[in-house]
């Protein structure tokens, strides 16, 4: 029952673990480029899925304010009327961060998520170079099974 | 206490040959210019060698630190009497061969002789170099530049043989030396921390473990494989294919010098007789050598390639050398100290004459030689003076050195490697003694029945005949006058004390 | 402007990267002095750089004034200003070889060619300057995704090679962008020095997570820099790329990848968790020693020149991983050392090598043949390269042994000093094979005499200027990094002091 729990407990870090080693198996055993191409990026989504993952918390939303929570004067009424300050006061930055009350566990983490933004440009860029290598290859070899470009190589020699 | 004076001229001393390379590189076009600028280079090299020796004699040393290159370890210049020694026999007989080799590359009109002439000068630098070396680190500097600095001049020819031979002698020199000396060098810097100068009581004590000492020991001897120890000599006999200058100022002098005298050097600087006397570890290396010079003597009389016995012979003399530094004895270091100039006096004589015998009449094998010596008188009259002082007999230089080392050996209590000295004395007779006698008194009686006439002889040019002649008259003035040698050598030996 | 220096290092490339992209495509003149320009200025800032961080010690630079941990920045101590100075340096020497290559290798994209060599640079210069985990991830994949382009703008077979060093590659950096994920999820922190301090702080080092973390990341540097025997990618690509590529990629990769290993060991992770606490130090030791082996052996079997330099650089990489791991402080001294000493040979190798193959268009090794008397100056370039390959004095490369096999005998670790010295050997023997070819000609010459002077007709001719010079000032360096060690070494020793690595096996 153990075991059972640990797995259920960090089931994302297994779903991400088993992306990944098909995405490495595709790599390495695959014969024909643009399949190795496509498991790479299988390997990279799993590692973005395992960033994604862990910023995310049970319950929790967007790490967005919304108006209302930054400006309640707009929003609530109620709560403008109980300041009683006069309707042309705007509150001062240091003012609104005070009168928050924010609490970190209902949010997602978002600097992971905003790491993968560029992770996810970087394994598109990658990909991008990678196709165009093996289009270079079947350019310059007739085909991308890999051993037919090395059976060709040999038997240029 | 011994005093030091500090002087740039032993850095000067050494620099002075490979300054040179410029001039003889720059004059290549014009031969003659160019031979000026390399024997004004070793005139004024032997000059401030000799400059130095009133110093020394006088029981002081000089010393020049030049750069300290890692921390605590410096290029570092110190001479003292086994330095001064060797820097008087090197210098010396630069100027001999720089003669000799003008002959001989001209008589045989070699290619190449401007970088010939630069590559020699660079390595008498580093020759130099080593004699003056205040500590190991500079020591090992200058052995690998030698090392470098040899290859283009064995190789010379450029033919396959001397590719083979090149190949030989760079495995040999360069795989013991980086193999067994680096590992061994960096081993005592690490241990010890000091700045590794030689010193007469060594600076090895109360770092190591004796069982330490016995592999660096080990290490050192075979390390310096230009010494020719067996089983590291094959080197030699192979860098033969060398033109017969380099041979004779090189393979008799310089580079095998160098190899025993690094040798030396660690006997006395780095463990100190006395420490070694202490772990009592030298008797496995004074066996190696004896075992050496008996081998070598007897491949020597099997040779008939005139230079490869000489090889060979060279071969069992250098391990008299180590051998006299190895019985620790005071008599057998200096006779061992001394040797080194003798026997660099009588085997250069040796080879200059396989030199002029090969320009003179194209032969190689002492097979052809018989009734040579008629046609030759002066060339094998110095040969046959350079055999005695090999051997060891009077009037030449060798009988002194070799008394001492065999007296070393007696002090030293080890009678069976006296039985080694005699042997080998005997086999020396043997492999060079027939030689000249050959070629005096040929066996062919038509030959001999030729009656000798100045007018007929067939010597080889006077470049050629002059060196050769100067340095069988040195190794007779040795015999007579040895007695600034022993002092040089005495100084080390009596600071041992 | 002097405030800035760190930035420019980094800056002066790129900016002179996208300027390039959009002048020079019509304007192939202008890409040759756009280069120049941008790595001059970034070789200028890396110096004053340094010399600050002598002044000064480590220098901070804050991106946009944010503060780490929330900003990026930039954090130069002696460690990486000496490794950015030798970056940009190698770059701008290849910069000024590459003037003739480059239009004769890639004579249709040159422009494209050289943008792309100024975005690699900056990548490897940001890999060396960043204080932060994650941006170090990005800008791998920078320098690497140029140089996949670099390297598959050659031959036929470079394609090919760049398509595995990209598989190759990319697997190497995720594993470590993996690695760095665990870190963040311990630590909540990006920032290198940051992460060091949560630990520290948190009392982390036992954790199973650090663990991996540091597992990945190892492993993922590893492959990066072609540690054996994760090396497969290497050789084929330094090999059919165009010269230029390789005498940029070839010096550069491995080293600056080697640089991210210490940097991970000693700032994040800290010397007491990888030596001490992990005590893997012995088999990585050994594992380095097969390296060095296993590398040194495969060159010896190579008929290509550029291969057999490539194998080299693998074995190059055994030394420095073993002496990081041998836990001694000179030897991580030495791997220092040897990473600047390292980038140098090896740039002189290839830029010989490069040389070779545009004059003679020929990569196999008797395509040397005669050439001491054709192309005097270049071999004597050449000869320093390889003397320092070897490790004879007073190259920087007999230097960087010297602490090397230091740091192997205090730390007791004989094995690898035993295959420091073997390799050494090897490096002799491959050299001397090709001095000897260079001496004697590739056949056996009949006889001796005066062939020499009939082989100056025909056959190459000394290199160009612009291709000699960088080979010429390269030896030079090497001499000068050689004779002047102490001075090198007393920074790295300043630096790597602090950590007290010695210590902690005692």
């Amino acid at each position: 029952m153990e075991l059972l729990e640990a797995l259920s407990a960090k089931f994302n870090y297994w779903i991400y673990v088993i992306i990944m080693m098909i995405g490495l198996y595709a790599m390495i055993s695959k014969n024909n480029l643009v399949k190795k191409l496509i498991g790479m990026s299988i390997f990279q989504t799993a590692i973005i899925l395992f960033y994604v993952s862990i910023g995310v918390k049970e319950g929790d939303t967007i790490p967005i304010l919304y108006h209302d929570q930054v400006h309640p004067s707009h929003g609530d009424s109620h709560h403008g009327a109980d300041t009683g300050h006069g309707e042309d006061h705007h509150p001062s930055h240091e003012e609104i961060v005070a009168n928050l009350h924010i609490e970190p566990d209902d949010f997602a983490n978002p600097l992971p998520h905003v790491l993968m933004l560029t992770a996810i440009v970087v394994g598109v860029a990658t990909l991008g170079v990678g196709l165009a290598l093996t289009q270079k290859i079947y350019r310059d070899f007739g085909s991308i099974e890999e051993n037919e470009i090395l059976e060709s190589i040999k038997s240029a020699k | 206490m011994p005093s030091s004076i500090t002087s740039f001229t032993p850095v000067l001393a050494s620099l002075v040959s490979l300054l040179a390379v410029l001039p003889i590189v720059l004059l290549g076009k014009k031969p003659n210019l160019r031979e000026g600028a390399t024997f004004l280079a070793a005139f004024i090299k032997f000059g401030l060698v000799v400059s130095m020796l009133p110093t020394i004699l006088a029981g002081s040393t000089i010393e020049f630190t030049v750069w300290e290159i890692v921390p605590n370890l410096a290029i570092a210049f110190r001479v003292d009497g086994l330095g001064m020694l060797f820097g008087l026999v090197a210098s010396s007989l630069w100027i001999v061969t720089s003669l000799y080799s003008i002959g001989y590359m001209r008589g045989l009109k070699e290619h190449s002789q401007t970088r010939f002439f630069t590559f020699f000068a660079i390595s008498l630098s580093a020759t130099i170099g080593v004699a003056f070396a205040a500590n190991l680190f500079t020591l090992y500097l200058f052995y690998e530049m030698l090392s470098l600095a040899t290859y283009p001049l064995v190789t010379h020819h450029q033919d396959k043989e001397a590719r083979t031979g090149g190949r030989t002698y760079l495995t040999y020199l360069l795989s013991t030396s980086i193999g067994f000396v680096l590992p061994a060098l960096i081993f005592v810097y690490v241990k010890t921390g000091s700045s590794m100068e030689f010193s007469s009581s060594g600076f090895l004590s109360g770092h190591i473990t004796a069982s330490e000492a016995l592999i660096l020991l080990l290490l050192f001897t075979f390390g310096f494989a230009k010494s020719g120890l067996m089983p590291f000599h094959s080197w030699l006999p192979g860098a033969m294919v060398a033109p017969t200058p380099v041979s004779a100022l090189l393979h008799a002098v310089a580079v095998v010098k160098v190899g025993v005298f690094c040798i030396l050097r660690v006997f006395t600087g780095v463990f100190g007789t006395d420490y070694l006397q202490d772990l009592d570890i030298a008797t496995v290396v004074a066996w190696i050598a004896a075992f050496t010079i008996v081998a070598s003597s007897l491949i020597a009389l099997t040779q008939d390639n005139l230079k490869r016995r000489l090889a060979f012979s060279t071969v069992g003399q250098l391990s008299y050398i180590i051998l006299g530094a190895a019985l620790l004895s005071d008599r057998a270091v200096t006779g061992s100290m001394t040797h080194i100039a003798m026997h660099a006096v009588g085997k250069i004589t040796l080879f200059m004459c396989a030199g002029a015998i090969f320009v003179a009449t194209g032969k190689k094998y002492i097979s052809q030689m018989d009734g040579l010596g008629r046609k030759m008188p002066i060339t094998f009259a110095a040969f046959s003076i350079g055999a005695l002082s090999v051997i060891g007999l009077p009037p030449t230089g060798g009988l002194i050195s070799k008394f001492y080392l065999v007296t070393g050996a007696m002090d030293a209590g080890q009678s069976a490697l006296l039985v080694i000295f005699l042997i080998s004395t005997i086999l020396n007779a043997a492999y060079l003694l027939p030689i000249g006698y050959r070629a005096f008194f040929p066996k062919d009686p038509q030959l001999a029945k030729q009656p000798f006439s100045w007018k007929t002889t067939e010597e080889a040019n006077w470049q050629c005949i002059t060196p050769l002649s100067i340095t069988a008259v040195l190794a007779i003035i040795l015999f007579i006058k040895p007695q600034f040698l022993l002092q040089l050598a005495g100084l080390m030996v009596g600071a041992n004390g | 402007m002097i405030d800035q220096s760190p930035a420019i290092i980094l800056l002066a490339p790129f900016l002179l990267a996208i300027l390039l992209a959009l002048l020079g495509i019509k304007r192939e003149w202008l890409c040759f002095p756009l280069v120049i320009t941008g790595l001059a200025i970034s070789v200028a800032a890396s110096v004053i750089t340094l010399m600050r961080v002598i002044d000064e010690g480590t220098i901070q630079y804050f991106f946009g004034g944010w503060e780490p941990p929330f900003g990026i920045n930039l954090r130069v101590d002696g460690l990486n200003a000496l490794v950015a100075l030798a970056v940009s340096t190698v770059a701008l020497l290849t910069a000024i070889y590459s003037k003739r290559a480059v239009p004769a290798e890639t004579s249709d994209k040159v422009s494209q060619y050289y943008t792309l060599y100024l975005l690699s640079v900056t990548g490897l210069l940001g890999i060396v300057l960043t204080g932060d985990a994650f941006n170090l991830y990005v800008l791998i994949e920078i320098s690497a995704l140029t140089s996949y382009a670099l390297i598959g703008m050659g031959s036929k077979r470079a394609t090919l090679a760049a398509y595995k060093y990209l598989i190759m590659g990319t697997i190497g950096a995720s594993f470590y962008l993996l690695g760095v994920g665990y870190l963040y999820i311990k630590t909540g922190s990006l920032n290198m020095y940051d992460i060091q301090e949560q630990i520290v702080a948190n009392n982390l080092h036992g954790s199973p997570t650090i663990l991996v973390a540091f597992i990945l990341i190892m492993v993922g540097v590893w492959i990066k820099m072609a540690f054996f025997p994760l090396h497969a990618w290497l050789p084929n690509s330094y090999t059919f790329g165009p010269s230029t590529t390789s005498a940029l990629l070839g010096p550069l990769v491995t080293k600056v990848m080697i640089y991210v290993m210490i940097r991970m060991i000693l700032t994040v992770f800290s010397p007491e968790f990888a030596f001490d606490q992990l005590d893997w130090s012995n088999i990585v030791v050994w594992m380095s020693v097969i390296a060095i082996l296993a590398a040194s052996i495969s060159a010896l079997a190579q008929t290509s020149l550029q291969k057999m330099l490539a194998f080299l650089i693998i074995a190059e990489v055994g030394y420095m991983v073993g002496g990081v791991w041998l836990a001694d402080e000179m030897g991580m001294v030495g791997s220092i050392y040897h990473i600047i000493a390292d980038a140098f040979m090896t740039l002189c190798v290839f830029l010989f090598a490069g040389i070779i193959f545009t004059k003679t268009g020929r990569r196999d090794l008797s395509a040397m043949e005669g050439l001491f008397t054709k192309m005097p100056l270049t071999m004597v370039g050449f000869l320093v390269g390889a003397f320092s390959l070897i490790g004879i004095p007073p190259t920087a490369g007999f230097f960087s042994k010297w602490y090397l096999i230091q740091g192997g005998i205090s730390s007791g670790h004989y094995e690898y000093v035993a295959a420091l010295l073997i390799s050494s050997l090897i490096n002799a023997v491959l050299f001397f094979r090709i001095i000897e070819i260079a001496y004697f000609g590739a056949k056996p010459a009949e006889g001796h005499g005066h062939h020499h002077e009939e082989e100056h007709n025909g056959g190459p001719t000394e290199a160009s200027f612009s291709m000699l010079f960088p080979l010429l000032i390269t030896a030079a360096l090497l001499l000068g990094i050689g004779l002047y060690n102490q001075e090198v070494v007393a920074i790295i020793t300043d630096f790597v002091s602090q950590f007290n690595i010695g210590a902690i096996i005692l």
